[in-house]
Order: structure tokens, then sequence, then C-alpha cells
């Protein structure tokens, strides 16, 4: 086993090949689901937010320019609507990466499994 | 004082040209020539990716659109970032993980490769070719205007031509990265420099600033004194078209930053997905830093210098460079004009690279010789040539068009193809089970074709010029536009759409499903993803 690991960590030419039932294999198991479910339940909800936060901009600006030009502060609604945005994304783009921690954790099992399975069968896929 | 960017414009070159020269010192190879040997660390890849995105169409398109137009040029700013959004929760990290040098690498995983890289590759380099004339005849225009006395239009686009084969030709993807890592710290500290000036000059006091907006003063067409809000929504995206061509381009930058090739080869040249996921949340704060001193940089020309003085002085690019001349003097606006000069530089050889890369991985070796690289070193030799050749079309078409050209609307035309064309199959390919070879090559075309015609026909090449109006700066067609708005995006985007999945299902590929379970492993978990080069 050892043996085989090493030759796929010391030549980075070599591409994890496998066959069609290997994928389909772990496409099926139960941790790729997992880690799809967990990536699927925060990436669907930021994007379709930021997705409506974003052009939420624009269509105010551009049909309720009089609303959006009410004095707030030293400026208006508009600049602190658009100015808000910078940093809904920069949120966004932090939660994701907190996120992502996990994904990373659930793919490095699945990884580890797929080399761990294929190093047991020799050169099992080539 | 024209001496003193000459010398300034000399040092970045001197610069650069020691960095391709350190570049080509190092091995060859395909992967180290089109990614880098995969080594480039998180925290540069981002730098290199806010400098392959903050084109000269950012630092001075925008504080031009926002010193005459105000407001709605920061609504331009808004997009340009929230827009990686998309980059980074969608396309970055699948992309790492299952491709290797290009966005057809994934697209051919499981579709057939040779016509899916066929038109990938084409939809490639129009959006790359179109993105880099208009910053050849914005460097020309830009050169002509400071070193007017020394160089000339047509040796400034060449001279940036000729710089742009040497860095790309002998320095490879190792070479742009870093000339565009040295851009962007540049760019970063004379955006920084000049927010800190706009900011003393009204003593630090944003009372002050925003007042001084609330009441620009300029006179219009007929000469008469205006006094505007410049705060306001409204000044430049007016009813009835207005409002919907701000949702069409903001449609563009959403999807279309994910689609444009040369931020996408950026992701090959880090080591994994992680890596590549923290270069795109380093990139987005530069990005986001940078897009909300534009507010800085373009009212501060409004109040400050003021349009008039603009438009008598070089027209609305020269927005920021006029502002550091008034704030801090001839030194200042030297070094402000030479960031402008470097920016250019280093986007053209990441555009370059980008459709080198195209052309030689996808068409050359995988559409015409099959896959198979015929003698070692080709696939980089082919680029190499590409590059020259690339390189000299661009200049020749800077010459043909001329410093008057209207080229605004080919930066708007790369991200509606980058929109329409490109991110629909990207994603569809990595989501779609059913997706195949027929649906790829239709949402190509379609996208291409689509993004292309709506902008022939659009009011960027479409209006009735006075004859007062002469020469490159006309309207290509001198008839009523037939399609109202500038970006064609909210309509050509959902063709894209719909060429894909019309294509896909009006034709039948059962290999496309059954290897769909390999993509989608690979593209999630980055099992096999291509490592980095040993050295």
């Amino acid at each position: 086993m050892g043996e085989a690991l090493k030759s796929i960590d010391t030549r980075p030419e070599e591409r994890y090949e496998a066959s069609q039932t290997t994928w389909d294999k772990i496409a099926e198991s139960q941790d790729f689901k997992d880690l799809m479910a967990t990536k699927r339940i925060f990436i669907v909800p930021a994007f379709i937010f930021f997705v409506v936060y974003y052009f939420a901009l624009p269509v105010l600006v551009g049909y309720a320019p009089q609303f959006m030009s009410t004095r707030v502060l030293d400026v208006n609604l508009a600049y602190l609507f658009a100015l808000s945005q910078f940093f809904v994304a920069w949120l966004i783009a932090g939660l994701y990466v907190r996120a992502a921690n996990d994904f990373d954790k659930l793919a490095k099992d699945i990884v580890e499994k797929a080399v761990d399975a294929k190093a047991l069968s020799g050169k099992g896929g080539q | 004082m024209a001496n003193v960017p000459l010398f300034m414009f000399l040092l970045f070159i001197a610069i650069t040209l020691g960095i391709t020269y350190w570049a080509s010192k190092r091995s060859s190879g395909s992967s180290a020539y089109f990614a880098a040997s995969r080594q480039i660390k998180g925290w540069q890849n981002g730098i290199a990716v806010a400098g392959d995105y903050m084109s000269a169409a950012s630092f001075l398109g925008i504080a031009g659109i926002i010193a005459f137009q105000g407001y709605d040029g920061f609504l331009f700013s808004v997009g340009w970032l929230v827009a990686y959004l998309t980059v980074l929760l969608v396309i970055a990290e699948p992309l790492r993980n299952a491709g290797k040098y290009t966005m057809a690498d994934v697209l051919a995983y499981r579709l057939k490769p040779r016509p899916v890289r066929a038109m990938a590759s084409l939809s490639t380099l129009t959006v790359s070719t179109f993105y880099m004339i208009a910053q050849m005849v914005g460097a020309g225009a830009l050169v002509k205007l400071l070193l007017g006395g020394y160089v000339t239009y047509n040796q400034a686009v060449t001279g940036v031509g000729i710089l742009m084969i040497v860095y790309v030709v002998f320095g490879g993807m190792l070479a742009t990265t870093w000339v565009q890592i040295v851009k962007a710290v540049l760019l970063m500290a004379g955006t920084i420099l000049l927010s800190i000036l706009v900011m003393a000059h009204f003593h630090f006091s944003f009372g002050e600033f925003f007042g001084a907006i609330g009441h620009v003063t300029y006179h219009d067409a007929k000469g008469g004194v205006v006094v505007k809000d410049f705060l306001q929504p409204g000044l430049r995206y007016k009813p009835p078209y207005g409002p919907l061509d701000l949702i069409s381009l903001g449609l563009a930058l959403i999807f279309g930053t994910a689609g444009l090739p040369h931020i996408l080869v950026r992701f090959y040249t880090v080591p994994d997905a992680k890596t590549a996921r923290n270069s795109v949340v380093w990139a987005m704060v530069l990005i986001g830093s940078f897009y909300i001193m534009t507010t800085f940089l373009g009212f501060g020309a409004a109040t400050i210098v003021g349009p008039d003085f603009i438009k008598g002085h070089g027209g609305t690019n020269m927005s920021a460079p006029l502002l550091a001349n008034s704030l801090a003097g001839p030194i200042f606006f030297a070094f402000i004009s030479a960031i402008a000069f470097a920016t250019i530089l280093a986007v053209v050889a990441g555009l370059t690279i980008s459709a080198t890369t195209s052309f030689s991985h996808d068409f050359w070796t995988n559409v015409i010789h099959n896959g198979v690289e015929r003698k070692p070193g080709e696939e980089v030799l082919v680029a190499r040539i590409s590059a020259f050749v690339v390189g000299a079309v661009a200049i020749l078409i800077a010459i043909v068009l001329g410093p008057t050209a209207n080229v605004a609307f080919l930066v708007a035309l790369a991200f509606a193809v980058a929109a329409s064309a490109n991110l629909p199959v990207i994603v569809l390919s990595i989501f779609w089970r059913r997706f195949n070879t027929a649906g790829a090559v239709a949402g190509l075309g379609v996208g291409l074709l689509a993004s292309i015609g709506l902008i022939l026909v659009s009011p960027s090449l479409m209006a009735i010029d006075p004859p007062t109006v002469v020469g490159a700066a006309r309207h290509l067609i001198q008839a009523k536009a037939w399609f109202p708005l500038e970006n064609p995006g909210i309509l050509s985007i959902p063709l894209g759409f719909i060429g894909a999945i019309l294509g896909t299902l009006l034709s039948h590929e059962p290999t496309s499903q059954h290897k769909f379970n390999e993509l989608l492993v690979r593209s999630n978990t980055g099992l096999g993803a291509e490592k980095a080069g040993a050295h």
C-alpha cells in the first residue's frame, strides 16, 4: 500500500485515473453525497442572496431615483446602498471561506479513501 | 516636464524586462510556460488576478465616468467587485480541480473534445482580441497625450505591442504573473496616495467632501452654466432605457467575470483548489478597496479639477492623471500616468497569454492533433509563435483604428461574450448531467453570435452623428439603433443558456452522461487534480 501511495505522491504528472465503475461508486457513496449536500446548503442560498441583493441596486436606482436620493447623513441612500454592496460581498466571501473548511475535510476523506482503495487493488483502474 | 513621465515609463519597462529575463531562465515545459508550474502562492495569485482585472478601463475609465456623470459611474465599481462572488462560489475551485490550462479542459472532460475545444478556443480568442484592441487604442492615446512631443500614437501602440510580445514569448505565465503583481501594487499605492490627497484637500472632512459633490459646476454643450448634485442617480442612465441598460450591464458583469479567459487561466497557476479559493479572496480585498477608492478619484476629479478643465485637457480618460497634477504637481502626474501605462501593458500581456494558451493547447494540440504533442515542447513553441501573431495583429488593428476610434464598446462586448457564451457552458457542464456536446457547441455559438449581433445594432455602433463628428469617431452604421441597450447581456445571456439547453435536448449522447460522475467527483473533491510541478 505504501509503495503505491508513494508513486502517486512523488510523480505529479501521473493523474489519478480510475474506471467508470469506480467513479460511479464514489459519486454514489454516502460520503460524497454528504459533501454535495453540505456545499449546496451554503452555496445555493448564498448565491441567491447576493444576486438579489446586488440587482436590488440597479432596480432601485433605476426605477426609484427620487427615493434613492433621500439624504442620509452627509450622503444619500443610493450611495450608502452601493457602498454596502462591497461589505456584503466581503462578508459572503468570508463566510464562504469558513464554510469551505468543512468541504475540504469531507473532500479529503473521499480522496484518501479513493487513493487507498486504488493502492490496495494494485494497479487497478489504470 | 515631459522627461519625468518618460523616465518613469522606462523604469517600469526595465523592471518588467528584468522579471521576464529571470522567468525565462526557469525550467521550461508546458506546465511551467502555461501555468507557472502551478507554484504561485495564494496571495500572489490574488494580487495578479486583481492586476489582470483592474485594467485601464477601471483606473482611467471609471474615474472619468464618475468625474462626468457622478454616482452612475460608481455603479460600475460595485458590479466589478460583486462579480467575484460568482467566481468564488461557483467557478474557481471546480475549474482548478478538473482542468489543466484552459476552461475548455473542463468542457472536454465528458464532451467530444474536438468540436467543444474548437468553439471554446474561438470564443476565448474573440474575447481576448476585443479586450486587447480596446486596451491598445487606450494605451496609444494615453502615451500620445503624455509624451506627445516625443512619441506618436503609432509608435506608442507598436511599443506596447512589442513589449507584451516579449513578456509572453520569453517569460510565459511566470513573467506575466509577476508583471501583473508589480503593476497591481503600483496601482494600489497610487490610488491610496491619490485618495489621501483628495481627502487632505477637504481637510479630511467627509462632510466637506460630500458637500462639494452636492454642487459640481460645469458648462453644458450650449455654454450654459450647470450646477448638479453628482451623488444623485440618473446622470448617465436616463429613462426610458437607462435602468434596463444598468441591469443588463450588471448581468454581464456578474456572469461575465467568471467567464473571462484571462481570469480563469490564473486559477491554474496555484497548487490546488484551496489556494485558488484563497487567491479569489485576496483579489476581492484588493479589488473592493480599489473600487471604493474610485469614490475619491472620480468625485475628487469632478470637484477639484472640474469637468470643464478635464474636457479641455484630454477628455474623460485623463481625469485621474489631471487630478494628480492639480493635487501634487507634475511629478505625481507623471507617476500616476506611468501607473496607467503599466496597467495597460500588464493587462494586454495577461490577455495575450490566455489567448495563446487557448490557441496552442485547445486548438493546435487537441483539435488539430487529437491531443497528442508530436514532439516535446511543441505546445509551448506554438504558443510563442501565436503570441507573436496575436501581438502583431493587435498592433495592426489598433493602428488602423487610430486614436479617436470609439472602442469603449469592445470591453462591454468582451464581457457580454464571456457571460453569454463561456459561462453557460461551463456551468451546465459542471452541474447538469444531461448536458452534451451539441449543447456546448450550440451554447457557445449562440452566445457568441448573439453578443456580437446585438452590439452591432446597439447605440454603440449605430447612431446618427452630426456632420461635425468626423473620421473614426463616427458610428459605424449611420442609422437609428435597432437594439436600445449598450449592454446586450439581458438578452444574450438567456439566449446563450437557451442555445445550450436546446442543443442538449435535441440530441442524444450517452457517453457524456456516463462520464458526468467522474467530472462531478473530480471537480468537487480535487481527486486527481493537476499538481504543482517539482522544482
